[in-house]
């Protein structure tokens, strides 16, 4: 099958590659760009580890072609730190213990961030509701929640 | 190692303090790598084909197309693996598990597995391999699997246990029983009886993490294994078995691992790729897909279970007997056993009989998910206890508060108990106020019990202090959820020094002596044992160093707060060595500074929670919300409290998933229908409130610091807790996990309907 070429955005970096037309951007991400703080956990869309921002939008990486990301602007996990400057929401994850096993925290990071960027107050209800699509086994998700209403307060203080 | 008593009212420099964890900054930032964030030059892609029957026999395979198709680089079935595992049945049966030899025994037991250039090709290959099966009867359900007329799952099977050899084979593999006293005479002495039975359904440990791993077998005979989970010496020791090589040359590295909570205790794939790996002459990545991750890895046993527990008015147990079957999947296990161990673990009784039944059924092999065993017979017990007390007229915490075992209690399983947590537990949420807020209508409340034996096992920590003076510490126990901190924190503690001074590694199976798996809750218990004794044998090196320096007798130099301190008026003088100074000096002293310690961490301290949960629950729909919810638990002592507080967390998400929701649903075909996210649905954080949590802290007097392990017992009363509030919410009993909306709803209508 030949490649399809693709030039994209990848954390305010022009990448190009040649994938398959049928390969998710999942793949792309993590075997072809070396990303793999993009998980998969289930590549059906139920999980959420693979979340990516793509244009502004929350979306499931393995539900997106790799072809699909031409001319377009993603966000991995990868790109959240300024720096060695963390994200405040990843500063809050370590001083919270957000996390346990720490797999599903880049899925975690970038719906927080998401939810954070277009409701910057969110109650507890629609953090728990913004972040319904993303999978946690180790947390029973306490500790998330609150990590994100920390860095939603610093956030706005900021 | 014995509690030293100084610690219960010393005040802890580092142990306590919550920092945060030396691999967090990786896991934010994307950095760390997990099983299947490995790669290797030239690596291949693997996949395994899987049974689609729950019992066939396999007449014949055929990869003769695969093996054509361009691409394709290695083709195994069962022939590949040989049978190495001379007479040890339960290795034969780990082999069987990882490759089907004679017949598929389970709806997604690997059949075969190729290796390709690439995925595309991998599964193109799969579909070229031709099995002939021969369909066999199957059975799922544990009660089901007991009846003479059941299909036998392996005739070779013969019931142990029973008084006399069964002449028949059986797909019941032992019967095993506990207890003490004369449960007889002690029903005759009770007022009142309650008798029931219940059911819980099959669970998976649902890890975010799909099995994955690495595999590269050199042509002169050395291997390297990468690869999720909780224990790379074990994995290590049965790959080397069942293929035939000597440990040594296999070194097996730990990823960072996505979750286990004891499904990543047994190997699956491993074996499999390193076959794949050593036909194909190239390193093989073989990741599971999550619906192969349901339907062959690691479920919970399915359960059926029968309670009897008699009272005197006065609240007095007089006599519980239980009678507990458990799925094992198509091979023995002991899954019953402990169940049958832990039933009853909570009480002080003077009669008391537990027996167990462990069930072959046409399901994946049950392997361990979370104090395996106990949530489910604690389910069975602690409603029976609920109904109880409900007969008696008494309050559910008095009548347990009235039973509970104590220091001194022999426990239902045999050994006596030490300074225990129960009696404790249980106070606390008395006087909790939770357990004094008022409810709404449509909600219940619940309480319930739990415990856990906890493990020790063999153990090996390596210290070393650079020059520098930062300390190394090399830990053979998987971290599954923030044990590095934990024991930097010991480490710490103990030579005084900074948490900061210290980074703590996993190190991988060439490096260090044999570990015991990261199971039974041992992690922290039993390395930071370790890390203590490691630390104490590199405080008297740098005792002896700083004699050296100071050119006096090592028994004038003691150690404090972190450095070496000249004893004695004559010393007087000498002022004190801090770590850091003697390490700079090292090189000229004798060279490296190190401790190492090899133990087998025994004297693991039982452990026991108490949980409350507010429950709603919808009389039409028979939906439920979690409303409240409060875990009070014994941790011995708090090393890090803030991941202590995440494991009871943790494990009463996991068992609210469990009691309201999760369940392998099989079809009449024996197929698994629900092996994806989707259709297993675990709970995400809309379904749930804030998790409330006590910390206690009973000193297990088997550990320098007064250490319980905690990661486990939290799964064990939400089961239980859940069942009693939805039972008292609902106005009817529920005897079958887990709780979905029709069962509830059944429940209801069936009561309404007398």
């Amino acid at each position: 099958m030949a490649g399809v070429a693709v030039s994209t955005t990848i954390n305010g970096d022009s990448v190009e590659y040649l994938c398959q037309p049928d390969e998710t951007l999942l793949d792309v991400l993590r075997d072809r760009l070396g990303l793999t703080g993009v998980k998969e956990g289930c590549g059906t869309g139920d999980c959420g580890a693979c979340s990516i921002i793509l244009d502004d939008r929350l979306v499931c990486s393995c539900l997106v072609l790799g072809a699909e990301a031409e001319g377009r602007r993603v966000e991995t996990v990868e790109g959240m730190a300024h720096g060695d400057r963390l994200h405040p929401l990843q500063q809050k994850f370590l001083e919270h213990a957000a996390l346990q096993c720490g797999i599903c925290t880049p899925g975690f990071l970038i719906a927080a961030k998401d939810l954070l960027a277009k409701n910057p107050d969110p109650s507890e209800e629609e953090i728990r509701f913004g972040l319904a699509g993303n999978l946690c086994r180790c947390t029973g998700y306490d500790k998330i929640v609150r990590a994100v209403q920390d860095a939603a307060n610093v956030m706005k203080g900021a | 190692m014995n509690f030293d008593p100084r610690f219960s009212t010393r005040n802890f420099a580092s142990v306590g303090t919550r920092p945060i964890r030396p691999d967090g900054v990786d896991k934010v930032t994307g950095r760390a790598r997990y099983g299947a964030d490995f790669n290797m030059a030239g690596q291949l892609v693997g996949r395994v084909l899987r049974s689609p029957h729950a019992h066939a026999t396999i007449r014949k395979i055929d990869t003769s197309k695969a093996e054509k198709l361009p691409g394709v680089k290695a083709v195994i079935t069962a022939a590949d693996l040989s049978d190495l595992t001379d007479g040890d049945a339960a290795m034969y049966d780990i082999l069987d598990n990882c490759m089907a030899r004679t017949k598929a025994l389970y709806d997604g037991h690997a059949v075969a597995a190729v290796a390709a250039v690439d995925a595309r090709t991998a599964r193109q290959a799969l579909k070229l391999i031709e099995v002939d099966y021969e369909l066999l009867p199957h059975v799922t359900d544990v009660d089901e699997a007991m009846k003479h007329s059941a299909p036998l799952i392996n005739d070779a099977i013969f019931t142990e246990g029973l008084e006399e050899k069964p002449v028949k084979p059986s797909n019941v593999t032992k019967r095993s029983q506990f207890g003490h006293g004369d449960v007889h005479q002690g029903f005759g002495h009770a007022d009142f009886i309650v008798e029931r039975s219940f059911k819980t359904e099959q669970t998976h440990q649902g890890y975010i993490e799909p099995h994955a791993c690495v595999a590269s077998v050199s042509s002169d005979g050395t291997a390297d294994l990468w690869v999720c989970t909780q224990g790379h010496f074990v994995y290590r020791q049965h790959c080397a078995q069942l293929l035939g090589m000597e440990a040594s040359k296999l070194r097996v590295t730990s990823s960072e691992i996505g979750g286990g909570f004891g499904g990543k205790t047994h190997v699956w794939a491993e074996p499999v790729a390193l076959a794949l790996s050593r036909k194909a002459g190239r390193p093989v990545k073989l990741v599971m897909t999550r619906d192969e991750v349901f339907r062959a890895s690691g479920p919970t046993s399915a359960t059926s279970i029968d309670v009897k527990i008699g009272a005197r008015k006065d609240g007095t147990i007089t006599a519980a007997e239980a009678t507990l079957r458990y799925s094992c999947g198509p091979y023995p296990g002991s899954w019953a056993e402990i169940g049958a161990m832990t039933a009853f673990a909570c009480y002080k009784l003077e009669n008391v009989k537990t027996v167990g039944y462990e069930v072959l059924v046409n399901r994946p092999k049950t392997a361990a998910y979370r104090a395996p065993s106990a949530p489910m017979a604690a389910f069975a017990v602690e409603s029976a206890v609920d109904e109880l007390a409900k007969e008696i007229g008494m309050d559910p915490v008095d009548f347990r508060i009235r039973n509970a075992a104590q220091e001194g209690t022999r426990s239902s399983y045999g050994p006596v108990y030490g300074p225990i947590g129960i009696g404790p537990t249980l106070e606390a949420v008395k006087n909790h106020p939770h357990m004094k807020a008022p409810l709404g209508k449509n909600q219940g409340r619940g309480m319930a019990c739990g415990f856990w034996f906890n493990f020790g096992g063999q153990t090996c920590t390596d210290l070393n202090i650079g020059m520098d003076g930062s300390v190394s510490l090399a830990v053979g126990t998987v971290d599954v959820g923030g044990s590095r901190a934990s024991l930097s924190l010991v480490a710490a503690e103990e030579l005084g020094i900074a948490y900061e001074q210290v980074k703590a590694i996993v190190a991988d199976t060439s490096s260090l002596g044999y570990n015991d798996m990261t199971d039974g809750s041992r992690g922290t218990f039993s390395s930071s044992m370790a890390t203590i004794s490691a630390a104490r044998n590199a405080i008297k090196v740098l005792r002896e160093r700083a004699a050296q320096m100071w050119d006096i007798a090592v028994d004038d130099v003691v150690w404090e707060q972190g450095h070496a301190v000249a004893k004695g008026e004559k010393h007087g003088n000498l002022g004190k060595l801090s770590l850091k100074e003697i390490a700079a000096a090292s090189g000229k002293t004798g060279g490296p500074i190190a401790g190492h310690s090899e133990l087998v961490a025994d004297g693991a301290g039982v452990s026991f929670a108490t949980h409350i949960c507010d429950i709603e629950v919808d009389p039409e729909t028979g939906a439920t919300r979690v409303l409240r919810y409060t875990v009070v638990q014994d941790a011995g002592k708090a090393v890090h409290p803030t991941y202590v507080e995440g494991q009871y967390q943790g494990g009463a998400a996991q068992g609210i998933g469990w009691a309201l929701n999760e369940e392998y649903i099989y079809g009449k075909d024996g197929r698994l229908q629900n092996p994806g996210f989707l259709d297993y649905r675990i709970p995400v954080c809309s379904d749930l409130p804030m998790i409330d949590t006590q910390i206690l802290e009973i000193p297990n007097p088997n550990h320098p610091y007064g250490v319980r392990g905690v990661g486990e017992t939290s799964i064990v009363p939400p089961l239980a807790a859940i069942a009693n509030a939805v039972s008292n919410a609902a106005g009817v009993r529920m005897s079958h996990i887990p709780m979905s909306p029709p069962r509830i709803l059944a429940a209801i209508e069936a009561e309404r309907a007398g």
